[in-house]
C-alpha cells in the first residue's frame, strides 16, 4: 500500500512479539485487562493491513489535522545556538495544537473498529485530553479525561476546551495530582468497563501494544521532516531533538532516523535540577522498573515506590518514561539531557521574540537542547528539532514565571 | 527455610471437610502502623480468619479503590519498609499458626529482588504471595523462586478472562486461584455479582485447585452467599474501612460476622443470586 501520512514500522523492528524492545516493555496488567489489551493488539494488526482503515485515517491527518505539518527555518533563533542551522517541525500547526492528534484519531478509529462507545484518557497538560475530546466530537464516542487536580489548574485553558467539545473531565486528587495519579484513575476506570470502553492512552508507555501502536501513529513526523530536510537542504541533520514526557513527539521524531547517522537527543524536564530531587528526568536519574503496565526506567526508592517527578511543564511531568527509549538510552543509539525548568523558560520566551512562535513549555525544553547543541556542534551544524506543540495553553504558567503585565 | 504452601493447601482444604469456605482477610502493613496492623490482624485471625494476606503497601496501587488506596497512603506517609512486612508477616505466623500471604504490586518485589523477597518471606514463614499485576506471561522469575522456597503463588483471574488464559493461569498457579467477583478495582458493594459463580464454575472445570472468590465482599450475607459455590472468601475493604473509621471493636465484629457467614446454616440472601451447585 502506498502511505502518505501513516507509516507503522516495518516488520521485524522492535518491539518482539512479547512486546519487548531489549530488556524493556512487556505487559504488567491484571489480568482483568489482559484480554481487551488483547484485542486493542489483534485490532490494531487488522487495522493496519486494512486498506479502508489507512485511507480514512490518512484523510484525516490531510484534511482535517493539515498534514504535512511545516518545516520551518529558525534563522534568528539559531543566532544563539552558535550559527547552527536550526529547523523546527511545526507540529504545533496541527489542528488541536499538538502532536497528540495524530495518536488520538488513529486509536479513535481503531476504537470504533472495536465497537466500543465510549472512550477514556488521562491527560497532562491538556493537549492529550484536547486531542481525544477532539477525536471524539468528530467520530461520536463518549469521552471521559482524567486529569490530576494540579494540572487542572495550570492548564486550565485546555479543560475549558474539553469541555467545550463534550468531554467530561474528572479531576484526580491521590498522589501528586499529576499526570501519573490520572493515568493511574483511567486503569482503575477501564478495569470496570472494558466492555464498552477503549482507553485511549497518549504516550509511547504502557502496556504492549500501547507503545508500539503510538510510535507507529507518531512515526509520520519524522518521516515527514526527514523527507523536507532533505528536499530543502539536500542533506541528514547532524542531530535530532525531541523533548521526552512519555516521549511519544521523541519516538515520532527519532523512528526515521534509527539507521541514519544521525544523533538523537532527547531532552528530559529536569524541574529545578537533576541534584535538587525536584525533577522528572527518568533516564538521568531513574532505574529499571515497573511503572504503568511496562518495564522501563520509573523514578523509584530503593524498595519500588514510585517517587514524584516535579517539572513546570505538565506535560513532563511523570516518573516514567515509554519503554523504546529506555531501550534506545541503554544500547546508546539515542542520548538523553536535563533541562531545566529556567532553561526550558529562556528558550520558550527567546523563540517567541526570535521567531514570532510561542511554543508549548514541553517543546521548549527541547529547543534549549538545540541551544546546547548548536553551540557544541558549531556553524556548520544542521539541528532538526520537533516543535510538539503549541504555548496558548501556557499563557497562565508564563504570566506568572516572567512577572507579566496579566500578572500584576 | 522454606515457606508455608502446604500449611496453606491443608487449611483450606479443612475447611473444605468441613463443609465450609475459608474466610480469608486482607490488612495492609504498617496500616494504621506496623504494630497497630500486627494488631489488627492478630485481631481478625482471633475472630475467625483461616488465612490472611498482608498488603505490601504501593504508591501506584492501580488495582485499589479508594478505601485501601487511603490505607496504603497513610501507612507509605508512616515509613513502612518492606522489613516491615516482612516483620507483620513472622509476627502474625508466629503467634497464631496461620498461612499468611503477602499481596504486591510487582515493582516493589522486583525492586527488591526476586530471590531475596522470596527466601526472606519463607524464612518469615510466609505461605505465598499474591501478584496482581504480574500476569502468568511475565511470571517465570517469581515461579521459580516460589517453588524453590516452598511458596504459593496466586493468580488473580477475572470475568473477562478467557478460557485460554483461566488455563494458563490455573496451570501455573499454587495455593489456590483467585477469582475476582466483577470487573473493577477493590472496595466494598452493595452485592455480588453473578459474574463470580459463572467465574468460579468455569475455573472448576479446568483445575482442583482451591477457588476463593474476593473484590467487592463486604458483609456476612455476601461471604454466606460467594461460600454456596467457592472455597474462600477473601475481604479486603470493608475490614480495612473499619480502621480507617478508627473502630478496632467494628473490625472484630465484623471479621466474626463473615466468619459465621462462609458457615454452613448462615441465611443466604432472600431472593437466591446464584445457582450454583459446586
Ligand atoms: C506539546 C506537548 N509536547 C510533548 C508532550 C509530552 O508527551 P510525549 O513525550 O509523549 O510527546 C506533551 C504532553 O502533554 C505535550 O502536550
Amino acid at each position: 500500500m502506498e502511505h502518505d501520512f501513516f507509516f507503522p514500522a516495518a516488520p521485524g523492528s522492535l518491539p518482539s512479539g512479547d512486546g519487548y524492545f531489549g530488556a524493556f516493555g512487556g505487559r504488567f496488567v491484571p489480568q482483568a485487562l489482559v484480554a481487551a489489551i488483547d484485542q486493542v493488539a489483534a485490532e490494531y494488526e487488522r487495522a493496519k493491513a486494512d486498506p479502508a482503515f489507512v485511507a480514512r485515517f490518512e484523510d484525516l491527518l490531510a484534511h482535517y489535522v493539515g498534514r504535512p505539518s511545516a518545516l520551518t527555518e529558525a534563522h534568528r533563533f539559531a543566532e544563539h545556538a552558535g550559527g547552527a542551522r536550526i529547523f523546527l517541525k511545526r507540529e504545533d500547526l496541527n489542528h488541536t495544537g499538538s502532536h497528540k492528534v495524530n495518536n488520538a484519531l488513529g486509536q479513535a478509529l481503531l476504537a470504533q473498529r472495536m465497537g466500543k462507545t465510549r472512550v477514556i484518557a488521562e491527560t497532562g497538560a491538556g493537549s492529550h485530553g484536547v486531542a481525544t475530546a477532539t477525536a471524539c466530537a468528530l467520530t461520536g464516542l463518549s469521552c471521559t479525561v482524567y486529569m490530576g487536580e494540579t494540572d487542572m489548574r495550570r492548564q486550565a485553558v485546555n479543560v475549558a476546551r474539553m469541555e467545550l467539545l463534550g468531554a467530561e473531565v474528572v479531576p484526580v486528587t491521590s498522589g501528586s495530582r499529576t499526570l501519573k495519579d490520572a493515568i493511574n484513575e483511567t486503569f482503575r476506570d477501564w478495569v470496570a468497563r472494558t466492555g464498552d470502553t477503549h482507553y485511549l492512552f497518549g504516550t509511547v508507555a504502557g502496556p504492549h501494544p500501547f507503545p508500539a501502536m503510538i510510535r507507529d501513529f507518531q512515526r509520520v513526523i519524522g518521516v515527514e521532516a526527514r523527507r523536507q530536510l532533505l528536499e530543502r537542504t539536500g542533506r541528514l541533520p547532524d542531530a535530532a531533538i525531541a523533548c521526552v514526557g512519555g516521549g511519544s513527539n521523541a519516538i515520532g521524531l527519532f523512528h526515521a532516523f534509527l539507521d541514519d547517522p544521525v544523533r538523537l537527543i532527547g531532552c528530559e524536564a529536569a524541574g529545578r535540577g537533576v541534584g535538587s530531587g525536584e525533577h522528572a528526568a527518568s533516564l538521568t536519574a531513574g532505574e529499571p522498573g515497573v511503572l504503568h503496565g511496562s518495564r522501563s526506567y520509573v523514578l523509584q526508592d530503593d524498595e519500588g515506590q514510585i517517587v514524584e517527578a516535579w517539572s513546570i511543564s505538565a506535560g513532563l511531568d511523570y516518573p516514567g518514561v515509554g519503554p523504546e527509549h529506555a531501550h534506545l538510552h541503554t544500547s546508546g543509539r539515542a542520548e538523553y539531557r536535563p533541562v531545566t525548568d529556567d532553561e526550558a523558560m529562556h528558550a520558550f520566551r527567546l523563540l517567541a521574540r526570535t521567531e514570532g512562535i510561542v511554543p508549548a513549555i514541553e517543546s521548549a525544553h527541547a529547543l534549549a537542547g538545540a541551544l546546547q547543541v548548536g553551540t557544541e556542534l558549531g556553524p556548520d551544524a544542521l539541528v532538526l528539532v520537533n516543535l510538539s506543540g503549541r504555548g496558548d495553553k501556557d499563557m497562565d504558567t508564563a504570566t506568572a514565571h516572567f512577572g507579566l503585565e496579566a500578572a500584576r | 527455610m522454606s515457606g508455608n504452601l502446604k500449611l496453606l493447601t491443608d487449611t483450606l482444604a479443612r475447611a473444605r471437610q468441613e463443609g465450609r469456605a475459608a474466610l480469608v482477610t486482607y490488612l495492609p502493613a504498617g496500616f494504621p502502623s506496623v504494630d497497630g496492623g500486627i494488631d489488627a490482624i492478630l485481631a481478625t485471625v482471633d475472630a475467625g480468619a483461616d488465612v490472611v494476606e498482608v498488603g505490601l503497601p504501593h504508591s501506584d496501587p492501580v488495582l485499589d479503590g479508594p478505601v485501601i488506596q487511603t490505607a496504603d497512603d497513610i501507612a507509605l506517609r508512616g515509613g513502612v519498609r518492606i522489613a516491615d512486612v516482612l516483620r507483620t508477616v513472622r509476627e502474625v505466623h508466629a503467634a497464631t499458626g496461620t498461612p499468611v500471604l503477602v499481596m504486591s504490586y510487582w515493582n516493589p518485589v522486583s525492586r527488591y529482588g526476586v530471590e531475596r523477597f522470596a527466601r526472606e518471606l519463607a524464612a518469615a514463614g510466609g505461605a505465598g504471595c499474591v501478584l496482581p499485576d504480574l500476569p502468568v506471561a511475565e511470571s517465570a522469575q517469581w515461579r521459580r523462586q516460589a517453588a524453590e522456597h516452598d511458596l504459593a503463588t496466586v493468580f488473580v483471574v477475572a470475568p473477562s478472562s478467557t478460557d485460554e488464559h483461566l488455563a494458563e493461569t490455573v496451570a501455573a498457579g499454587t495455593g489456590f486461584v483467585y477469582a475476582s467477583a466483577l470487573m473493577g478495582v477493590t472496595g466494598a458493594r452493595e452485592s455480588v455479582d453473578e459474574a463470580a459463580a459463572v467465574l468460579t464454575r468455569r475455573l472448576r472445570t479446568l483445575t482442583d485447585l482451591p477457588v476463593c472468590v474476593g473484590m467487592g465482599v463486604a458483609n456476612a450475607r455476601q461471604a454466606a452467599d460467594v461460600a454456596a459455590f467457592a472455597d474462600g472468601v477473601i475481604v479486603g475493604s470493608a475490614l480495612v474501612a473499619t480502621l480507617l473509621d478508627g473502630d478496632r471493636d467494628a473490625l472484630t465484629r465484623l471479621t466474626a460476622e463473615l466468619a459465621a457467614g462462609v458457615r454452613p446454616g448462615y441465611p443466604a440472601s432472600a431472593v437466591p443470586r446464584f445457582s450454583t451447585a459446586r
